[in-house]
């Protein structure tokens, strides 16, 4: 001990610094370790376009992409984010145009109410930037691992197709 | 006025009825700029978690929450005990039946609300639910209707004064001794026994409220996840004995509802009594296991019957028993006539003379069941039956099943037509319906492939399902929740500068009312889609309705819009008569404008006559250009739908994949072409799921199997198969702009067709029935035992 040091025990602290970027901007938080990602994103930052479904990882409705991979944001902790990347659905559109996954959604009309959404495009726009031309079946599998009730996938697919094809042109 | 000739408004460009208008809704949706009930924030808003029973029925000897209370943090621990205090541990459902808020004597179905804590945090809450101690003594579990209504069975509802058994209710329908006569001269008599399997309507959202009980005004607002805020209004109003004018309901974006998202939950009034003791707002978010195993389910339902036959195909009567699982409490909002909902419109396509139906329902230790999921009330169930007891019934005759429809179908000359259970039929083309399907899949050639491909050892199928359901309930002569007739109600505001507002007592929870309703607007008024906003779902600015579900939309409130616009156009008319100096009777209407008559280039548009209602308007008349409607339909609407599905099944396996899927459609006339198309995909989805993998099934403990999405499947993009839609179009006769209800057909037709092609591609094994889902292990058991397979439960456990 060199007395430039006050030994805490671990149990005391209950607080973690983090600093990650959302969309761009960095933000350093103070936080509980026990905090996930997806309550830091919309009860700490705000952000509440990402949704969340179900807890387990099943049902994407919480879909963020971190260092540009999607990851389902209930069942990563805040801290684990520290000096990543994190993009959400609010980082997708620019100040003056939305982002072509975002169009083809509208156009296509791959959305009912909405809630699964955010996720479902951000799986999407994963998908494109490692394959900008998918087939339909590689859509499909690209976003098997995010639930949609009201649409019955058919048209979120032709949305995915019809982003991709703008991107490409 | 204007002095030249105006080119007619193109009503497909002003966004009117018939265009595939984008969404209003998808703007703030792709931006993740939506308003849904997580997302509301409120000053010094505290939060609430539930602490639920994990055992399905026991009595409780004694709740210790002192360790609770010792949380930092911790604001409240509220058990049945304090409740009742207020006398609020027990709440009316919404059919005449009470449920426990939080429970005080017995669990009865696990998951059940024991106690709930407000806390600082979602966390912090979650803790205390935690340090909480439940003392149970475990009683016997029946997760089965025939179990509840054995001799000895215990009895679930010990609560309730003069129950003396697991019945929760019986109904009949029909005419007994005639349909005996039928039978009496059947050639053969087709049987059918089934389950129809539990299932949870599960949006992706969860339910979920935030309460604000304001102790200084007196008011309480209540933002949540509802899809009938004003019957919820009513309801918090006689439970939480509160005047309804202090009372606020917000149902803001809902993600999803599919009936879920009707009944009045416990959660939601343990908030708003935690916002009242606490005088804080408090937010109520369920997790998805709370939701799965606790909210409203779906089906569950036994069915028993047969159809009486002449040689030659004719349907000679039909009867059923069906006995229905409704859970612990029956809490589900059926038509307060109609205990077993309109399980009655089974078989309405059908040229039936005669049938005879009785019903029981059953309390078992079960979350509540029986929510209209997609569904009007039990017609998905009934359909299903239907099309599975058609498709056994053409098997027994040795009938080509696409013939032996034809040969029953009511014809198109036969309108209005009376069911054999009084139900008024009005309108469609069933036969061509049916014709187009089997053009579309290519039905002759198919059955030549089958054949080919079993002299290979392949087995194909083909399943047809073609049905009409009521759809918009209701008219008042027959239709009520809570005494409350089903009609429904829009206000239209116009500006002066000819923009809009209409607010209907109807609440979408992603159907596009914001779209459609303007574009109803716009087709009756000549004003642009665009300009006119829509809102729904606030208590406080909205008129009072029935709220969205059982596809009453279109129906009620859209039929209310149209009558609100031509009121807002007789008084324009007479604007438009004073502004051009003639007679009202001498002026004519076309779309957007009146003009005189004979002199076409004398004209003023609607918006020129809105600015005069509040600027030029002639001497005694009132101004403003404002007005509501409050519609009560003559009759349900009767869309009419044709599913055809091909499916291959690998006999190894019992794994099956479904080749093609056909879908023909008569809902009328269609709003939004776009829309409606989503709507049918969104329901032959559902149909899928129902037919191969989504139920819930209990062990014999009273464990919920599928109680997150680990275990309860839904199909993602991947299982999905495309669809194929096609459509025909037999304007509804009482309806303002000819539109039926549609949201729920696929759902409610879709399953049998997809479990018609798989009984068919076994049509050689004997097996009469597997229980939906057709698991791979079920298909596979049926075709390497060639046993009939049940899937009611109690499951085995280990």
């Amino acid at each position: 001990m060199t007395g430039y040091l006050r030994e805490i025990r671990p149990e005391t602290i209950t607080e973690r610094r983090v600093t990650l970027t959302v969309n761009g901007e960095q933000r350093t938080v103070e936080i509980e370790p026990r905090v996930l990602l997806a309550h830091l994103l919309r009860a700490g930052l705000g952000l509440t376009g990402t949704h969340i479904g179900c807890d387990t990882t099943n049902c994407g409705a919480c879909t963020v992409l971190v260092d540009g991979k999607p990851i389902k944001s209930c069942t990563m902790l805040a801290v684990q984010a520290d000096g990543h990347q994190v993009t959400t659905v609010e980082g997708m559109a620019s100040a003056s145009e939305l982002h072509p996954v975002q169009e083809g959604f509208r156009q296509e009309h791959g959305l009912q109410c909405g809630f699964c959404t955010p996720g479902m495009m951000l799986s999407a726009m994963a998908l494109l930037e490692r394959n900008p031309d998918p087939t339909e079946e590689e859509v499909r599998w690209a976003l098997s691992g995010n639930l949609c009730r009201c649409t019955g996938y058919q048209n979120i697919v032709k949305a995915v197709l019809w982003a991709a094809a703008k991107l490409r042109s | 006025m204007t002095e030249t000739v105006h080119r007619a408004v193109d009503e497909i460009k002003i966004g009117g009825v018939g265009a595939s208008r984008r969404r209003v809704e998808d703007d703030r949706f792709i931006r993740g700029r939506g308003t849904y009930t997580e997302d509301i924030v409120l000053p010094g808003m505290l939060y609430m978690e539930i602490l639920r029973s994990p055992v399905a029925h026991a009595r409780i000897k004694s709740i210790d929450a002192s360790k609770a209370w010792d949380i930092p943090g911790v604001r409240l621990v509220l058990t049945g005990e304090m409740a009742a205090q207020r006398n609020l541990a027990w709440m009316p459902t919404l059919s005449y039946d009470t449920q426990a808020v939080l429970a005080t004597d017995k669990v009865r179905f696990q998951g059940q609300e024991v106690a709930c804590v407000v806390a600082d945090n979602p966390y912090i809450a979650k803790d205390g639910c935690e340090a909480i101690v439940v003392e149970y003594e475990q009683l016997p579990a029946i997760v089965n209707p025939l179990q509840a209504l054995a001799p000895d069975a215990p009895i679930i509802r010990d609560d309730k004064e003069g129950q003396h058994d697991n019945v929760c209710y019986q109904w009949e329908v029909g005419d007994k001794e005639a349909t005996e006569r039928a039978f009496a001269q059947a050639d053969v008599v087709s049987k059918l026994k089934l389950h129809y399997p539990r299932s949870h309507p599960s949006p992706i959202e969860c339910c979920g409220s935030v309460a604000d009980y304001n102790s200084a005004t007196g008011k309480l607002t209540v933002y949540m996840t509802t899809q009938a805020p004003h019957i919820i209004r009513a309801a918090v109003a006689l439970v939480a004995e509160l005047p309804e004018n202090m009372i606020r309901i917000v149902s803001p974006d809902i993600g999803g509802g599919f009936g879920n998202k009707v009944p009045v939950y416990p959660g939601y009034v343990c908030s708003i009594l935690c916002s009242i003791l606490l005088g804080k707002p408090v937010k109520w978010i369920e997790d998805k296991s709370g939701n799965l195993i606790s909210t409203g389910f779906a089906r569950d339902m036994y069915f028993d019957g047969e159809l009486a036959l002449r040689r030659d195909g004719r349907i000679l009567g039909v009867r059923f028993h069906a006995d229905t699982d409704q859970g612990a409490f029956f809490s589900d909002a059926q038509p307060s006539k109609f205990k077993i909902g309109l399980v009655h419109s089974a078989f309405a396509c059908y040229d039936i003379p005669v049938g005879h139906i009785t019903a029981r329902g059953a309390y078992t230790n079960k979350a509540p069941g029986g929510v209209a999921y997609r569904c009007s009330f039990r017609v998905t169930e009934a359909m299903f039956f239907q099309e599975r007891l058609i498709a056994a019934a053409a098997a027994d005759l040795g009938m080509d099943p696409a013939e032996f429809r034809r040969v029953n179908l009511v014809r198109d000359d036969d309108f209005p037509h009376r069911t054999p259970f009084g139900f008024l039929t009005d309108s469609g083309q069933y036969e061509k319906c049916l014709n187009i399907g089997l053009d579309a899949i290519d039905y002759k050639q198919f059955l030549l492939d089958k054949e080919a491909a079993r002299a290979r050892g392949r087995r194909l199928g083909i399943g047809i399902s073609t049905m009409t359901e009521p759809l918009g309930a209701g008219n008042s002569r027959e239709y009520d929740i809570l005494g409350i007739k089903m009609f429904d109600s829009a206000e239209l505001r116009v500006h002066p500068t000819g923009k809009a507002i209409l607010r209907t007592g109807a609440k979408s929870q992603g159907q596009g009312h914001e779209t459609t309703w303007a574009q109803i607007v716009s087709h009756e008024l000549g004003i642009p889609a665009e300009d006119v906003t829509v809102e729904e779902g606030d208590t406080d600015t909205a008129p009072f309705g029935m709220g969205t579900y059982a596809s009453r939309s279109t129906p009620v409130a859209g039929a209310a819009v149209s009558m609100v616009a031509r009121k807002i156009r007789a008084k324009a008319r007479k604007l438009a008569a004073h502004l051009l100096e003639v007679s009202e009777e001498d002026v004519e209407w076309e779309l957007g404008r009146f003009s005189v008559r004979g002199a076409p280039q004398r004209s003023v548009s609607i918006q020129e006559c809105a600015m005069a209602a509040y600027g030029n308007m002639p001497d005694g008349m009132e101004p403003g250009l404002e007005n509501n409607a409050y519609y009560d339909p003559p009759n349900l609407t009767w869309p009419f739908a044709c599913y055809i599905a091909t499916v291959e099944v690998d006999p190894e396996t019992g794994v099956w994949d479904v080749l093609r899927t056909v879908a023909v459609d008569d809902c009328g006339v269609r709003i939004n072409p776009m829309i409606v198309e989503g709507q049918i995909m969104g329901g032959l989805t559902e149909a899928y799921a129902m037919s191969s993998m989504q139920f819930i099934t209990f062990d014999e403990q009273g464990n919920c199997v599928g109680s997150n999405y680990m275990d309860y499947l839904l199909p993602t993009a991947w299982e999905t198969p495309g669809f194929e839609l096609h459509e025909v179009v037999t304007p509804c006769p009482h309806h303002p702009i000819g539109a039926k209800g549609v949201g729920e057909c696929a759902a409610v037709g879709g399953p049998a067709a997809f479990v018609n092609a798989v009984m068919d591609a076994l049509s050689d094994t004997g097996v009469r029935n597997i229980d939906m889902p057709l698991l791979p292990d079920r298909v596979w058991e049926a075709l390497t035992e060639r046993r009939d397979v049940s899937g009611a439960p109690p499951v085995r456990s280990e």
